[in-house]
């Protein structure tokens, strides 16, 4: 039971019960859909970039707790940064997802999802949500990032 | 009745000190496999490895004789008329593709319609698909109703002279909902179609007579009735495979080959091109040997009781909706539910935690996630190694989380 209250913290817990930016966000803005094929779960994300700086981002979709905790948390932490920046979160959350490495000041809140890469079959749902921005940052919006 | 313990006994992977309380309800995916199979697997390996149909020498000739031995047995288990009907394959989805390549091609035209259902798991819908395209031919569906079984109101609509194939699933992967096969057979000749069955879960406990069904095709697994993977079989009228073309071709299934061209051994060698998988085969034989032993009829009838027991049990968690099972349905097996507005993913992780083994996901089965407007449910489903302990501790670990989660 302790690896599994090390997996859903009560901050994921409380993202999954009201995930916060979760809505479509109105034009004009970027938009593509994040889908797994091994469990069916779809994401679509909205990001708003002024001046090189994510000013806006949003999400809908279905998943489990862990996919969306995590992307509600990663909206959270990526409003307001610098798309540069943002590519940085990026590789350190793929960084500490895949192998339980933390850079705390880089990733602050999304920490709580460091439990994460010690059940490789969820690295899949927490990663989903980032591929998804991954895609719209690269300028890739319109194609669907797979976890496949 | 059958003691699930004493059957538990006989299978070596429970006995491992790391497995020692696995709750395995992931029987619709795949079997555990008894001793008598891993023992016959080792013994193949260990006295008598050589490949089938070629060696002019002693373990050749064992192994051959084993092999083929296997198809007889396999023919007296469904009631085939000869061992001839007989085609080993990799599994259900390869059955199901040497028909849509081998028959499908050949004998369907713009027009011709192949009817399959909602229900169909992927593997009895996408090589439909690709063959309806390259054909011309059009793909029809047969409803699902609420309470998951087969909408056959307006059979009559979708039956017609334009039907050329109906395929169709004998027992459903996800709603356990078994079908009214020999009726569909029937009324499916009445309009000169072809029909073949999806048997992967229905064989693997209940007894099947293909003579009387009267089936053109009908398509299963080795490993989902505690064989080992990689071997399944395509059941086929003889007629049918004399006409089919070749599927995969090379080595083992000509007679004679020039540098122009080749002619066909003689069925069912004709579509078993290259070494086939020959120690899953014999391997199967050992399964098929076990159920036998067992008694078919005792294994549906202890599969069928403990199923209505978990339901019952199911029933009694708080949020807990049930797929199917409708009390006038027929269905066994196979439960898939939700529980409360929790992910089946996260359902899948709490009952992984205590060791109980169950799949969450869409299932393969996409048309039957629209139908019920989900994204995935978890499914459990039983075998017979499966106890009345076994549905007291997914009970009560599903308890567990939808009190942590709520």
């Amino acid at each position: 039971m302790d690896e599994l209250r090390e997996l859903y913290q009560q901050l994921i817990l409380d993202h999954n019960k009201s995930p916060r930016n979760f809505h479509v966000m109105d034009e004009p803005c970027e938009s593509t859909e994040g889908y797994n094929p091994l469990c069916g779960d779809k994401l679509t994300l909205y990001v708003k970039i002024e001046d090189d700086v994510v000013a806006d981002i949003s999400f809908v979709g279905s998943g489990c707790a862990i996919s969306k905790a995590s992307a509600s948390i990663m909206t959270e932490e990526i409003k307001g940064k610098p798309v540069d920046e943002a590519k940085v979160i990026f590789e350190n959350f793929r960084d500490m997802i895949t192998t339980g490495k933390v850079n705390k000041e880089e990733l602050g809140k999304l920490e709580v999802l460091s439990g994460v890469y010690k059940f490789p079959s969820r690295v899949k749902c927490a990663i989903l949500s980032w591929h998804t921005l991954k895609n719209i940052l690269d300028n890739e919006s319109g194609s669907v990032a797979s976890t496949e | 009745m059958l003691d699930p313990n004493k059957i538990k006994s006989r299978f070596p992977i429970f006995s491992d000190s790391e497995n020692t309380d696995l709750v395995f309800l992931d029987n619709a995916s795949t079997t555990q496999k008894p001793d008598v199979v891993v023992e016959k697997l080792n013994d193949f390996y260990s006295r008598y490895n050589a490949n089938v149909h070629r060696g002019i020498y002693r373990i050749g000739e064992l192994a051959t004789m084993e092999y083929e031995s296997v198809r007889k047995k396999i023919a007296g288990f469904i009631n085939a008329k000869s061992e001839k009907n007989i085609v080993f394959t990799k599994g259900t989805t390869e059955s199901i593709n040497l028909v849509a390549y081998s028959w499908a091609r050949k004998n369907l035209s713009p027009g011709d319609e192949i009817l399959v259902t909602e229900m169909e798991h992927h593997s009895n819908l996408v090589p439909w698909q690709l063959a309806a395209q390259q054909t011309g031919a059009t793909l029809r569906y047969i409803p699902i109703t609420e309470a998951g079984e087969l909408d056959l109101s307006d059979l009559e609509k979708y039956l017609n002279s334009k039907t050329k194939l109906v395929a169709i699933v004998h027992q459903s992967n996800i709603l356990g909902t078994i079908n009214p096969v020999k009726k569909i057979i029937d009324l499916a000749h009445n309009v000169g179609a072809k029909v073949l069955i999806d048997g992967a879960q229905y064989i693997t406990h209940a007894s099947l007579n293909v003579d009387e069904l009267d089936c053109d095709f009908y398509a299963f697994s080795g490993h989902k009735m505690m064989g080992p993977t990689g071997v399944g079989v395509l059941y086929a009228k003889q007629v049918l495979l004399e006409e089919m073309d070749p599927f995969l071709s090379g080595g083992d299934m000509i007679l004679s080959v020039s540098m122009e061209k080749s002619t066909w051994n003689d069925i069912p060698y004709k579509f078993e091109a290259g070494t086939p998988n020959i120690a899953q085969v014999i391997g199967l034989g050992a399964a098929i040997q076990f159920i036998e032993d067992t008694g078919i009829d005792k294994i549906d009838e202890f599969i069928t009781s403990l199923t209505k027991t978990a339901i019952t049990k199911l029933q009694s968690v708080r949020g807990l909706r049930i797929y199917g099972h409708g009390p006038s349905s027929d269905s066994t097996s196979v439960i898939s539910f939700n529980l409360a507005d929790i992910h089946p993913h996260d359902v899948a992780q709490f009952l992984d935690m205590d060791n109980i083994a169950v799949r969450a996901g869409h299932h393969c089965t996409q048309p039957v996630m629209l139908k019920y407007n989900i994204s995935s449910t978890v499914r459990a489903s039983l075998y017979i190694y499966n106890t009345p302990q076994d549905i007291e501790r997914l009970v009560g670990s599903l308890q567990k989380t939808i009190n942590f989660m709520s």
